[in-house]
């Protein structure tokens, strides 16, 4: 490897990206977009859903029950109405995901001590929202039954009563449970694979398309001079981007990084250049910028997104889909960005990570460099 | 110019101008061709020519000026003009995934030639092409000889009055190019007019009229001969002599001699003073033992006006500057 | 030892045959041009030499070292311009100079030396900061040649660079070969143009893939049995077409404003001439019999093998 000759790849390459309007676009301006688009729109939380009431029984039981769902910040109410057929239009409309219906006579069954029965509708077409909606009123349902009982058990026996179990749940690393603490890291990893895979796959197809390639090949640059030389430019500029990330993720989401930023930084680069040396692979076999740009989107966008455990828990795969999981560099980055992002963990437990990390890039970068050949054919 | 009965004309232009972000790609030409006559045009690359072809196609619109294409306005009538005109390109505007046939059917397509039109024009197309063996053939296995005269007859299928050929034989070989000019004067024979725009000078000899255009501007207009007389003030004297290479190093040297080059296998000297320069022709190859077999005066080529035209307008080697 | 040596040099791509069995040798400090139509193979030949492409049988050898085995070792040696410049159009005259200098390792104390040289060997001094997209043609091309200069190569190979240049960009550049030539640096071009293969010290005549003559421009005239009688007409077109119909089988050809036709007999052959024109009302301006060119000796060689001759007959 001839250091000038490196240097000078690189450094054309540089000049290509400065004065190519279109890629630096793609390269900067894109990871913002879809982080803040992502970030926002793929929450996973159910908050506040609208939730329309019909109160038959308009006693002060009957409001308890309903401030109960109100007070609680996973519900809100759109609107009072009365009859199912409103109920019916503000679902259709999707004004409202839940209706609750207290019947006239929630009071007098509640005040005889009989089972009372209490209607509960979601809007099962979004059935993720509609499961947790569903739990949610249950527990609210379930603290107020609760309370009742002990009310009651107090008045009959006049002494007072404590539950004998009392779960006190705790979400480590994720108190409040909020998606975004994990979606944002994750989104990190998978919108880098797409963006660094792409901006490499169009660097060695157009030299193909242009004709330089031709002539560089007369030339004696070597095979890993030239790939290497592309890679730097395009690594330092993928670091820019998870910098602006990170820092999307700082002042934006308020994503709490805990562990170590250098750790954060190194680990980033290590994936970079498998990313981007997988972006170039595709870019030496197809030859065409078009094709490549393509494939390289459909190589890395999919696995990453599907498959990392970015948004499935790979436990709860298919076993074969496990281990297929394990070709996919996403997975251990998204692992390692989590690690370091929410638990502050550092090599010391992310070590397997890591070296499967190194281990893909530097598979990758070899194949990248037997694929290339230095012959027209 | 006296414009004659404008029923014979087929394309006039009259104070023509095209520019871009204030540059002026042409600038103020004038010029008519005649209606069955061969007009070349002429210049270095990124002198205009291009942007003039276009702009008498309907693809550009001029900036200023007027012009006329078989009797409709280049500014109002751009579409009418385009079934008028055939237009041919030096990339062979063809699809090399599709067969000779396969080609002819797009175009006619295109220009909605009728099913019975179509099958006599196809017949004419693939005969003229010389393509009979070929017409189920992918065109990107054709030589380039036979592409561009596949093109040809793509652009001829609506069979316009007006043929427009920017640079069509770039790149085709010389039997390929003659071939292709025995058609285009089968086509002038036949009453169309034909703009062509060529680098070969040897090509433009065959042109009825020619216009040069250098920076943008016309700066001649006339027959080949009109333009030899007119624009060559000096002689050229033909040297025939052996070593070429080495006589022509030393004729350069001569000062009665302004500019020597090699023509195929003779020198061509262009010089101020016939009687001056062949003396000293003559002294200096047998001063260097260099064996002359003819030396006389000859009408000049093209490519001597061309050049001594361009040379002339200044600045001959730095005619950079973006394609027009 | 030669510049260029190959042996029985073959390409095959499927089952067409690009260039078959080509032998031939070029001395160290010629102007060696290859010259076929479209398609001849003159492209894949170019790159077989250069080492960029593997023969599929044959060897080739540059100053005795192997294209096949020892392409490496040759590349120091060789400056190459394929057809397309490989030029980067969003990079200046000079990055690309001077990107082309650190492929190869020139010196840095030569280097901006040596830079110097070819921008005014070129004229490109004037443009040195102008983007390669935005040069003329001819600016390019000269640029492209600059860039293959850079490492003071010993054997340059030019593929078609003169190709849809105007004439005056095309005298410049044979300018610059020759005096390229006399730094005996030796340089195979490959050209469809026959007037510049004139100017070739030694020529090569590819067709379908086989090298069909191999000599200095006078020796492959002599193949060419007969006088070459130059003939102007008041119409040289309509003569020349009267003259072919006159003779189909004699060679005539338009060469510009002059009819060149093929003779045994000069004498007899330019009465005929004139009384065939005579009929038809054109008038023979003048008449010589000179030297023939070599599209001459092309036309009359490969006549029979350019496929459908006149469409219209």
């Amino acid at each position: 490897m001839n250091l000038r000759r490196l240097a000078a790849v690189a450094k054309k390459e540089c000049l290509h990206i400065l004065r190519d309007p279109r890629s630096l676009y793609i390269s900067i301006a894109l990871p913002m977009m879809l982080l803040l688009l992502y970030g926002y729109a793929l929450t996973l939380d159910v908050d506040r859903v609208p939730m329309v009431i019909w109160d038959q029984s308009e006693t002060t039981e009957s409001r308890e029950l309903i401030s109960r769902f109100t007070g609680s910040r996973y519900f809100t109410a759109q609107s009072f109405v009365s009859s199912y057929k409103e109920i019916e239009h503000s679902i259709d409309t999707r004004q409202a995901l839940a209706a609750l219906i207290i019947p006239t006579e929630f009071a007098q069954l509640l005040g005889g001590g009989e089972p009372t029965p209490v209607q509960l509708i979601v809007d099962g077409t979004d059935a993720n929202t509609a499961t947790l909606a569903l739990g949610y009123a249950q527990v609210v349902a379930l603290i107020y039954s609760q309370e009742i009982i002990l009310q009651k058990v107090r008045q009959l026996r006049g002494q007072v009563l404590t539950v004998p179990l009392d779960v006190r749940a705790r979400a480590w690393f994720n108190p409040d449970l909020e998606s975004k603490n994990y979606i944002i890291p994750g989104l990190i990893a998978v919108i880098m694979m797409v963006i660094s895979a792409l901006l490499t796959s169009l660097t060695v197809a157009r030299e193909w398309e242009t004709g330089t390639m031709e002539q560089l090949i007369s030339t004696p640059v070597k095979g890993p001079e030239l790939i290497t030389g592309k890679l730097i430019p395009y690594i330092f500029l993928g670091l820019l981007d998870v910098l602006l990330a990170v820092l999307m993720g700082e002042y934006l989401f308020h994503v709490p990084l805990r562990g170590n930023v250098a750790l954060l930084f190194t680990m980033a680069t290590v994936f970079l250049a498998g990313s981007m040396s997988l972006g170039m692979m595709i870019s030496i076999v197809t030859k065409s910028q078009m094709v490549a740009s393509q494939a390289a989107i459909v190589v890395t966008f999919l696995p990453s997104f599907l498959l990392s455990g970015f948004i499935f828990a790979i436990s709860n795969m298919p076993t074969v889909i496990q281990w297929g999981t394990y070709l996919i560099p996403a997975r251990y980055f998204i692992t390692l960005l989590k690690g370091i992002y929410l638990k502050g963990i550092g090599l010391e437990v992310l070590a397997l990570e890591a070296v499967l990390l190194v281990l893909f890039g530097v598979i990758v970068v070899l194949l990248a460099n037997y694929k290339f050949k230095r012959k027209l054919v | 110019m006296h414009s004659s009965n404008p029923r014979n004309i087929a394309v006039s232009v009259h104070n023509l101008s095209k520019q871009f972000d204030g540059f002026t790609a042409v600038d103020r030409i004038n010029f008519e061709v005649k209606k069955g006559e061969i007009f070349g045009f002429l210049g270095p690359n990124g002198a205009g020519k291009s942007t003039t072809i276009r702009m008498l196609c309907g693809i550009l619109p001029p900036t200023s000026g007027e012009g006329k294409v078989a009797g409709l306005d280049i500014h109002t009538q751009r579409e009418q003009i385009k079934w008028q005109i055939g237009y041919m390109s030096q990339k062979f505007s063809l699809y090399e995934d599709l067969t000779v046939e396969e080609n002819i059917n797009f175009y006619s397509g295109i220009y909605q030639i009728e099913e019975d039109t179509l099958r006599r024009r196809k017949e004419w197309v693939i005969e003229m092409a010389g393509l009979q063996r070929h017409r189920g053939s992918l065109t990107r296995v054709l030589s380039g000889g036979w592409r561009q005269r596949l093109a040809l007859g793509c652009a001829l299928l609506h069979e316009p009055s007006i043929l427009f050929l920017d640079e069509p034989t770039s790149g085709v070989d010389p039997i390929s190019r003659r071939q292709f000019w025995d058609l285009i004067y089968e086509l002038t024979g036949r009453g169309v007019t034909v703009f062509v725009t060529t680098h070969y000078m040897d090509e433009a000899e065959y042109c009825d009229r020619l216009g040069m255009i250098y920076d943008g501007k016309l700066v001649a207009l006339g027959t080949p001969e009109e333009l030899k007389k007119e624009f060559m003030k000096e002689t050229v004297l033909e040297v025939s002599c052996e070593q070429p290479m080495k006589a022509m190093a030393v004729i350069q040297n001569l000062a009665a001699v302004k500019e020597v080059t090699l023509f195929g296998n003779h020198l061509h000297a262009v010089v101020p003073d016939a009687r001056t320069a062949h003396k000293a022709i003559q002294l200096v190859l047998s001063e260097n033992a260099i064996k002359l077999s003819r030396l006389e005066k000859i009408s000049p080529a093209l490519e001597d006006v061309f050049v001594s035209l361009i040379e002339a307008q200044g600045k001959a080697t730095a005619t950079g500057g973006e394609g027009a | 030892m030669s510049a260029i040596r190959a042996e029985g040099l073959t390409k095959r791509f499927g089952d067409v045959t690009a260039v078959d069995q080509l032998s031939l040798e070029v001395a160290e400090g010629e102007i060696f041009g290859l010259v076929g139509p479209d398609g001849a193979g003159k492209t894949t030949t170019m790159r077989l030499l250069t080492g960029i492409m593997d023969a599929s049988s044959g060897d080739g050898w540059v100053f005795g070292r192997s294209v096949i085995r020892e392409s490496e070792a040759i590349k120091d040696d060789i400056g190459y311009m394929s057809q397309r410049f490989g030029l980067y159009h969003d990079l200046t005259v000079l990055e690309n100079i001077r990107f082309y200098a650190d492929i190869y390792g020139v010196p840095r104390r030569q280097c901006e030396q040596k830079i110097d040289e070819l921008l005014e060997l070129s004229n490109l001094a004037p443009f040195k900061d102008r983007r390669a997209g935005n040069l003329s043609g001819g600016m390019k091309q000269k640029l492209g040649l600059s860039c293959a200069l850079i490492h003071t190569p010993r054997v340059l190979f030019l593929d078609e660079p003169t190709n849809g240049v105007d004439p005056l960009y095309r005298r410049e550049f044979w300018r610059i070969l020759y005096q390229l030539q006399r730094q005996k640096v030796t340089v195979f071009v490959s050209t469809a143009y026959l007037d510049e293969a004139e100017r070739c010290f030694r020529v090569g005549f590819l067709h379908e893939g086989k090298l069909i003559a191999c000599d200095t421009p006078a020796n492959i005239k002599k193949l060419l049995n007969g006088q070459v009688l130059e003939l102007r007409f008041s119409n040289a077109r309509q003569a020349a077409a009267l003259l072919r119909e006159d003779r189909p089988e004699s060679s005539v050809g338009l060469f510009g404003d002059r009819v060149h036709m093929l003779t045994q007999d000069p004498e007899r052959d330019l009465n005929q001439a004139r009384s065939v024109v005579a009929k038809s009302h054109l008038e023979l301006l003048s008449s010589r019999v000179i030297d023939p060119g070599l599209e001459d000796v092309f036309i009359s060689v490969l006549k029979k093998d350019a496929g459908g001759t006149h469409a219209f007959e």
